[in-house]
């Protein structure tokens, strides 16, 4: 919403600074986002008189001219303009002064050898046109010394308002003037409107037909005048539409943008002659289509509401006229229409069809239903006063009115909602002046909604026009007692494994990246997702169409785009949300990451201490148990088994699960076809925990450690060296080895894998080392080779696996 | 009796001559040895008169002493000696660089650290943590937060959407964290006090929007929090998480469907140079919205408004970020490019705590 502030006062008696208007509209809510004061700007910018034009000496395209600026002597001033001349009455900036179109200060300079001390300006250089063909060549009646922009008229600040959808009322710059009075900003000037008498019946008749479906329209006011002589509009109204940017088009049309901005009043006029018969308000057909006065073609449906006459749609309702019945300097019988709409329909079209207006801003935030016959009284008195003619009666089919809301507002509700302690006084002081009725109750006021606030609904709607209009500053910042709770934890168990696993993978060199939490279907659908409800309808782009199944292919890609950048040693994890579908309960909590090239666990990039070695699986494999470990899971219980889901390499890639039924996540190497797929280029692992699987360990009464048992006796540690089959996996001869004695084996490490020479091809090498911690005495010699014994055979037993001779 | 004298000169002069153990041990065993010289000058006194005896025997193993002793000592210079030797072989070139220590390396995101520095806060004023879906129904997204159907307020979000179901309902992205207002008092009875972060979408891209961003929500219900309980609140956080003694706070009224009163806050600042100071300057910048949670909305949830009462309030993490640390841009908090995230991202260790300083 744009007003000027001289416009503002032709609703607001004030004598107030335009800064402490700005800054109170803003402060009651009606925040100011921007002001142009082109008066200020344009200040040292003068009316002055060219007494002499010279060819200059030394250039053929400059002239050399004496200008009598009213202040002295005359002032030498060379100008390049074609249209320098003497005798001329143009704009003179004298030195110091800031050029906007130039975006410079002017100096004292001499131009090829002729001093020049100002400037003669055009359009461009004062930003108030394109036009830079001259300078401004203004009339003869034009007064020498006078300040030009106030001579113009565009001295007129420009204030624009960043309107919050509720205040429907301050769409017009009466309602603006309004709240500015109630904030003791000045006084509000009568502008009540007075009936037109009609001199003859409204020969168009309007019906309402909604048939059986709701009514889109509660009223409609439609007056003919005869005889009027359309044109430009006068002066000073082309100016205040030019100043909030709209462009003046005819008497007729202007008068109607101009009650739409004054008092928040959309109006329609038709030229009479290009209307076919009686109108009818009503739902568009299917099929129909209109060209707007915006010169498209809207295609309509029933669920739009239309004015038809009985040659077709000729405006579409509440938003935009026909192009067809439009107005223009031959019109001399103009219908003037004053509506009120269904808001909701208003929007819903609007947005359907994709269409933007002055009318629709106001018309969706509804317009002050009791103005509906006065707005169209106005403007019957404009179009007289500018453009002559006969008014016909006002013909009106529905009816404009609704009754009045009572809120039944308990004083000690402002203080309850806001803190706020005021005198009852104040309270009714401020509402009255916003045009509520107060009838007194005792501890209560019945107050009376006005017809213009349709968005004050109840009580907490008084306690903001009150705060609102004395001042959020005057409610008393309260400390906040945050009372007896006891200091528990706050965190849920999901978020304190999310913070955990986050800091643990930081702490092993990675890098937390935040990727969208949506991506290409080919990519969704790669990676087990993709189904049909977790699909935007409308994406902002096709690469993120669809919700992530996995976070995977979102750091691939990151850790390609760095790649691709130079960097091609990346390790990066994300925890975040990854959707199995589209229920609450199918969101889960994904820890994922990447590594690629020479980012290994234990290092990034080459090394002097040790040979160069790409990613493998168990980088990854450790990354996620890592972060299973720091996010609680219980570590000794996991279980890794070969494979995993197709985006892994089928034969460098594990499972991590407790048992069948608790799958915790995955790692490995990216299968050759997902990488490609992801464009991206390996080495390249990865890993993907779920947080929500890792099972919730059993609440403990007290945070006491278990009794630390310590042995008096040393423990025995023995290698063992086994061969066997190549798919044997090292997991189940750990498994074998630990069975051989539960109580007494402790650990069982693998320390030594090896295929190759002395080994039967096909087969493998696995050493371990196991240790013996005995309890109750040092062991003998025979006891530990009875261990050993069941060791070789449980393995032999288990895996087939023989001693390494 | 021969004398004495030459024989130990020899041995003494043996002794110091051995330059390594082996020479000196050939010295030992030749003086020392079963067959060696004194060895052999002891064995004569067995056959010595008793009063030879007396006379040689301190003689002899005088020298025995002394030899004994040379060679001891011998041995430990020799010792000393080829340590050195060892040593002046064994060297190092302790400039060569070892590995950065991992956790030095590691980065955690802003956003996860800015959600850690407002739980710190917020915890200690006895808020906890609330969270909810992503995709959300319109129901808790704009119907139960006091959005009309069809009013322009909903045309202030973007919305993401998914495809109808067959009923005709169709979810969306949440495009605020507010529907978690709605599920957290759907679900537990006042008084509540949570504090909500998360990822949000508006179907909005340019330099300074993003179509995923994150916001946090806070949300108090009970008998008597006021609009004053909200302005203080408000002013220890920002105090607490710019980490400035004193901010100036500026408290607009606003429109939003969800609070009535609604406000809009503005922080006082200087901007210099990029940078954005709190609590000095004339600027005035806008970080947050909040207000008194609307009649409606607590009606929605099955709360008398005439009983209960509270307030929320809601702000752009990724924003109160940038203003905190200065990143100039929103788009490369999502762009996961090393060279960002390894400059603003946070160390493992650096954890916001109240006690230690919230931004490590």
């Amino acid at each position: 919403m744009k007003l000027t502030l001289a416009w503002l006062k032709e609703h607001l008696d004030t004598e107030a600074p335009l800064a402490a208007i700005v800054d109170r509209l803003t402060m009651i809510g009606l925040e100011v986002e921007n002001v142009a004061d082109r008066g200020k700007m344009l200040a040292p910018f003068t009316i002055a008189r060219v007494i002499s034009a010279e060819q200059h000496p030394n250039a053929d395209r400059l002239r050399v001219c004496m200008v009598d600026t009213g202040a002295g002597d005359p002032v030498q001033v060379v100008c390049g303009a074609p249209n320098a001349r003497a005798g001329m009455k143009g704009v003179f900036v004298p030195p110091g002064a800031f050029i906007p179109g130039k975006n410079m200060t002017l100096g004292i300079g001499k131009i090829r050898g002729v001093e020049s001390r100002g400037m003669l300006v055009s359009e461009f250089e004062l930003q108030i046109s394109d036009d830079h063909e001259g300078i401004i060549d203004l009339p003869q009646d034009a007064p020498v010394g006078a300040n030009y922009a106030a001579w113009v008229g565009l001295d007129d600040p420009v204030i624009e308002i960043n309107l919050t959808p509720n205040r429907a009322d301050c769409a017009g710059v009466s309602g603006i003037a309004r709240d500015l009075a109630a904030a003791e900003m000045g006084k509000l000037r009568d502008r009540s409107v007075q009936p037109v008498k009609g001199d003859f019946p409204c020969p168009v008749k309007v019906t309402l037909d909604f048939g059986p479906t709701p009514s889109l329209c509660p009223a409609f006011a439609l007056r003919l005048i005869r005889g009027v002589r359309n044109g430009p509009s006068p002066t000073w109204l082309q100016q205040r539409l030019s100043a909030i940017g709209l462009r003046p088009i005819n008497a007729l049309v202007d008068i109607t943008n101009f009650i739409t901005y004054d008092r928040g009043r959309p109006l329609h006029v038709f030229d009479a002659a290009k209307v076919h018969g009686n109108l009818t308000v009503r739902r568009a057909r299917d099929g129909e289509t209109l060209v707007a006065l915006d010169g498209k073609r809207y295609s309509l449906d029933p669920s739009m509401c239309v004015i038809a006459d009985e040659s077709g749609v000729e405006s579409l309702a509440g938003i935009m006229g026909g192009e067809s019945t439009g107005c223009s300097e031959a019109t001399t019988d103009v219908l003037i229409e004053s509506a009120l709409w269904d808001p909701v329909n208003i929007a819903q079209t609007g947005r359907k069809l994709g269409v933007q207006s002055d009318a629709r801003y106001r018309f969706e935030r509804g317009v002050d239903p009791a103005f509906m016959l006065p707005g169209l009284e106005l403007a019957t008195a404009m179009v007289l006063e500018l453009c002559g003619g006969k008014p016909s009666e006002v013909t009106v089919a529905g009816t404009p009115e609704v009754p009045a809301r009572m809120i039944d507002f308990p004083l000690d509700e402002l203080p309850r909602l806001t803190g706020l302690q005021v005198d009852r006084r104040e309270i009714e002081r401020v509402l009255g002046r916003l045009g509520f009725a107060i009838s007194d109750a005792g501890k209560h006021l019945k107050v009376t909604v006005p017809s213009w606030r349709a968005d004050v609904e109840g009580k907490a709607d008084l306690a903001e026009e009150i705060v609102r209009i004395l001042g959020v500053d005057r409610v008393p910042a309260t400390p906040f007692d945050r009372g007896e709770a006891p200091r528990k934890p706050v965190l849920t168990p999901i978020q304190l494994r999310t913070r955990k696993a986050k800091r643990a993978l930081a702490a092993r060199g990675m890098l937390e990246a935040v990727t969208w939490s949506f991506l290409a279907k080919r990519q969704a659908e790669l990676f087990g997702g993709g189904e049909p409800e977790l699909a935007l309808a409308n994406p902002i782009a096709s690469d993120l169409s669809d919700m992530r199944p996995s976070l995977i292919p979102g750091l691939v890609a990151a850790a390609q785009n760095n790649a691709d950048h130079g960097i091609a040693n990346v390790s990066l994890f994300e925890i975040g949300q990854v959707f199995r579908g589209d229920r609450p309960q199918d969101q889960l909590t994904a820890a994922s990451g990447v590594r690629r090239g020479l980012a290994k666990a234990t290092g990034i990039g080459r090394h002097w201490s040790a040979p160069a070695s790409e990613v493998d699986a168990f980088d990854a494999k450790a990354d996620a148990i890592a972060v299973l470990a720091a996010a609680g899971a219980p570590v000794a219980a996991l279980q890794v088994l070969p494979g995993g889901p197709s985006w892994f390499h089928p034969g460098r890639s594990g499972t991590i699960q407790i048992g069948p039924q608790t799958v915790l996540g995955h790692f490995g190497e990216l299968h050759p076809r997902a990488l490609e797929a992801l464009d991206a280029e390996g080495p390249l692992v990865a890993f993907e925990v779920m947080l929500e699987k890792i099972p919730e360990p059993k609440a403990k009464a007290t945070r006491a450690r278990p009794a630390l048992e310590l042995s008096l006796f040393q423990p025995v540690e023995r290698d063992f060296a086994f061969v066997v089959d190549r798919a044997v996996n090292a997991a189940d001869v750990l498994r074998a080895a630990q069975s051989a004695d539960r109580k007494l084996i402790t650990n069982v490490a693998v320390f030594d894998v090896y295929e190759g020479v002395g080994i039967e091809p096909g087969k493998k090498s696995i050493a371990i080392s196991v240790t013996l911690q005995p309890r109750e005495k040092t062991l003998t010699d025979a006891e530990i080779d009875a261990v050993a014994g069941k060791i070789v055979a449980e393995v032999g037993k288990r895996t087939r696996g023989a001693l390494r001779g | 009796m021969n004398d004495l004298r030459p024989l130990e000169t020899e041995l003494l002069a043996a002794v110091a001559n051995a330059t390594d153990e082996p020479a000196l041990e050939a010295v030992r065993v030749a003086a020392l040895g079963r067959n060696g010289s004194i060895s052999a000058l002891l064995k004569t006194l067995g056959t010595m008169s008793a009063e030879a005896r007396k006379e040689q025997g301190p003689r002899i193993n005088g020298l025995k002493d002394r030899v004994t002793a040379a060679i001891a000592a011998r041995r430990d210079a020799l010792k000393e000696l080829a340590l050195d030797q060892r040593l002046n072989t064994e060297t190092l070139d302790v400039t060569l660089p070892v590995p950065e220590p991992p956790a030095e390396v590691g980065r955690v995101h802003p956003i996860s650290q800015v959600v850690d520095e407002l739980t710190a806060i917020f915890a200690d004023m006895g808020f906890a943590v609330a969270e909810g879906p992503d995709i959300e129904t319109d129901d808790y997204n704009f119907t139960k937060l006091n959005f009309a159907e069809g009013h322009p307020a909903r045309d202030m979000h973007d919305t993401f959407y998914f495809n109808p179901k067959p009923d005709g309902s169709r979810l969306l992205l949440r495009t605020h964290t507010s529907p978690v207002q709605i599920r957290t008092m759907l679900a537990q009875k006042p008084p509540i006090r949570v504090i909500i972060p998360g990822r949000t979408y508006r179907s909005d891209s340019d330099q300074t929007h993003t179509p995923m961003f994150h916001q946090v929500e806070g949300l108090v219900i009970d008998k008597s929090s006021h609009l004053g309980h909200l302005k203080w609140i408000l002013q220890e956080f920002c105090k607490a998480f710019f980490e400035v003694d004193q901010v100036k706070m500026r408290f607009r009224p606003s429109f939003f469907p969800f609070t009535e009163p609604s406000l809009e806050v503005d922080i006082q600042c200087r901007r210099d140079k990029g940078e954005t100071r709190f609590g000095e300057g004339d600027d005035w910048m806008e970080i947050l919205g909040c207000g008194m949670v609307h009649p409606n909305v607590l009606r929605n949830c099955g709360l008398d408004p005439d009983e209960y009462q509270g307030f929320a309030w809601g702000l752009g993490i990724d924003r109160i970020a940038m203003l905190k640390y200065g990143m100039p841009d929103l788009r490369p908090f999502f762009e996961a490019d090393v060279r960002w995230l390894s400059h603003y991202g946070f160390r493992p260790l650096d954890f916001p705590t109240l006690a230690g300083g919230l931004s490590g």
